[in-house]
């Protein structure tokens, strides 16, 4: 695996300490005029998203990670994994449900996913920003009240769980934000 | 291709070091001029300075020549030969520094005063900075403090601290600390508690004057006896930032060799160049260097403080990414 010296660090750059993947956030030098120069980084774990501080005596070095970000469709969960696929070799990968975290609910069947592998194994999948599901199971609600002021619970067909706006009813399509995890919008089939 | 920086900033710039001469100037202090290449270079494990070769009549195989990180050995050479109190606003070079407040290459405003102590010259300094940054930035009276008082709201005399009780320390103060520190040599830690804990509060709308270092930690300094002694160095910093960096400066030719010979043997134990030691400047120690105190100041960080700015791109007319 690549070696990165300090001088190297950027953000964005993936690095291995004590046996995680992280990624590099920020990265500043400090050095008093006359001492020791450090590099003071703020790193994010690539497996649990926490960010830390650290710092390293600048010019020395770290072990690169082997984390890339690949989009992969997603093909079936056999209700243990996941399954995705590269669309262009065909080649198949599965994900568990650490990998998965809050993900699963809002993949339908062919979803295209960026999906993060380290040594060619998930760490996390992140889904469309959008995506176009239908309700299965909503309250009638109230007629006449188009506001969408309070709104009310609706089940998706992924059993995924969403506010929507009153005046939403079962059966319709809608779009979701899934970075938000909100309601978009109604979609016309 | 980012723009360049604006001519405002450039007209603030032009401004500060015309006030920089009319201040010389009025103390009859004499603006001098001093090669930028030696065959010589510092020695100090530190700073690595840039190296380059001459071919030419002289030289028909090309020799070595360094950059030099401050105009600090001629100018020197030039106060033994008799100058007199100099200045120079001087482009110095220093591979291996670039960040928010560094930049690779950078201008001093460097000068001596003979006859002057570090306390009477740092007194001259703080006018210096006042005068730049007046109107600009609202400064409250100057503060002084000596390098041990810096260390002790952590608890610690950073004179007689060991390692052990330094890396107590930062783990208390929930400093990360790198790997690979040393096991016997302080300086490291100090310099890790320095950049993380404390210099980032110093000089908070005032200047700072830091005082009397560890002698470890001022190679070109005087020592003043003491228990334990300590090195005749300060620095100046202003809202967190390091601004200046002076000394009582030390005459001694067989002590200074001694130090540049300590801190070659430094670079050689670290896998560093070992630097070729400045030979004129020792020979001129000899002949007598008078009693005098000098001090470097970092024009472009003062500029990005007068400017308002954060960082020295936004006050140099092509940063080194662009340059």
């Amino acid at each position: 695996m690549a070696i990165y010296s300090t001088n190297e660090f950027k953000s964005g750059l993936k690095i291995m300490l004590d046996g995680d993947p992280y990624a590099v956030v920020e990265n500043e030098f400090v050095k008093p005029g006359k001492g020791q120069a450090f590099n003071r980084v703020k790193v994010r774990n690539l497996k649990t998203g926490r960010v830390i501080e650290r710092t390293f005596k600048s010019g020395d070095t770290v072990e690169g990670a082997d984390v890339v970000d690949i989009e992969l469709q997603y093909l079936y969960n056999d209700g243990e994994y996941w399954h995705f696929m590269d669309p262009q070799s065909f080649e198949q990968i599965t994900a568990d449900a650490t990998a998965m975290g809050d993900s699963a609910k809002w993949l339908k069947e062919e979803a295209i996913c960026q999906v993060t592998l380290w040594n060619g194994v998930p760490l996390s999948v992140a889904p469309p920003n959008f995506v176009i599901m239908t309700i299965v199971e909503t309250d009638p609600g109230l007629r006449g009240d188009t506001s969408g002021g309070g709104g009310k619970p609706a089940t998706l067909e992924t059993g995924a769980v969403v506010r929507v706006p009153l005046f939403v009813q079962s059966g319709e399509v809608i779009k979701i934000d899934t970075r938000t995890g909100e309601y978009a919008s109604r979609v016309k089939e | 291709m980012a723009p360049p920086t604006p001519l405002p900033i450039l007209r603030l710039r032009a401004e500060l070091l015309a006030r920089t001469r009319a201040f010389f100037a009025a103390r009859d202090v004499l603006e001098v001029e001093t090669p930028m290449l030696s065959v010589a270079a510092t020695t100090d494990p530190h700073l690595a300075s840039f190296a380059t070769q001459y071919s030419g009549p002289g030289s028909c195989h090309g020799q070595p020549f360094y950059l030099h990180t401050s105009p600090e050995f001629p100018m020197k050479r030039l106060l033994a030969a008799g100058s007199g109190c100099i200045y120079q606003i001087a482009r110095v070079f220093r591979d291996g520094e670039a960040g928010r407040r560094h930049n690779p290459e950078f201008t001093l405003v460097e000068w001596y005063r003979v006859g002057f102590d570090h306390h009477q010259l740092m007194a001259e300094a703080a006018e210096l900075a006042s005068v730049l940054l007046a109107d600009r930035v609202p400064l409250a009276k100057p503060e002084w403090r000596s390098y041990r008082e810096l260390f002790t709201p952590l608890g610690l005399d950073p004179h007689r601290v060991t390692v052990a009780g330094l890396a107590a320390c930062a783990e208390r103060c929930g400093v990360p600390v790198p790997p690979g520190m040393p096991l016997e040599d302080t300086d490291p830690w100090l310099d890790l508690l320095l950049t993380h804990c404390i210099e980032p509060h110093l000089g908070q709308g005032r200047l700072c004057f830091v005082y009397d270092y560890p002698a470890s930690q001022a190679a070109l300094a005087r020592l003043r006896p003491g228990d334990p002694p300590v090195g005749e160095r300060f620095e100046l910093y202003l809202n967190g930032i390091e601004l200046a960096n002076g000394f009582h400066e030390l005459g001694d030719a067989v002590e200074q060799r001694r130090r540049f010979e300590a801190e070659n043997a430094v670079r050689r134990a670290q896998g560093l160049p070992v630097m070729p030691i400045d030979e004129n400047l020792l020979a001129a120690l000899e002949t007598g260097l008078p009693d005098c105190a000098g001090v470097a100041l970092g024009f472009d960080r003062l500029v990005m403080l007068a400017a308002g700015k954060n960082s020295l791109a936004e006050v140099l007319a092509f940063p080194f990414e662009q340059a």
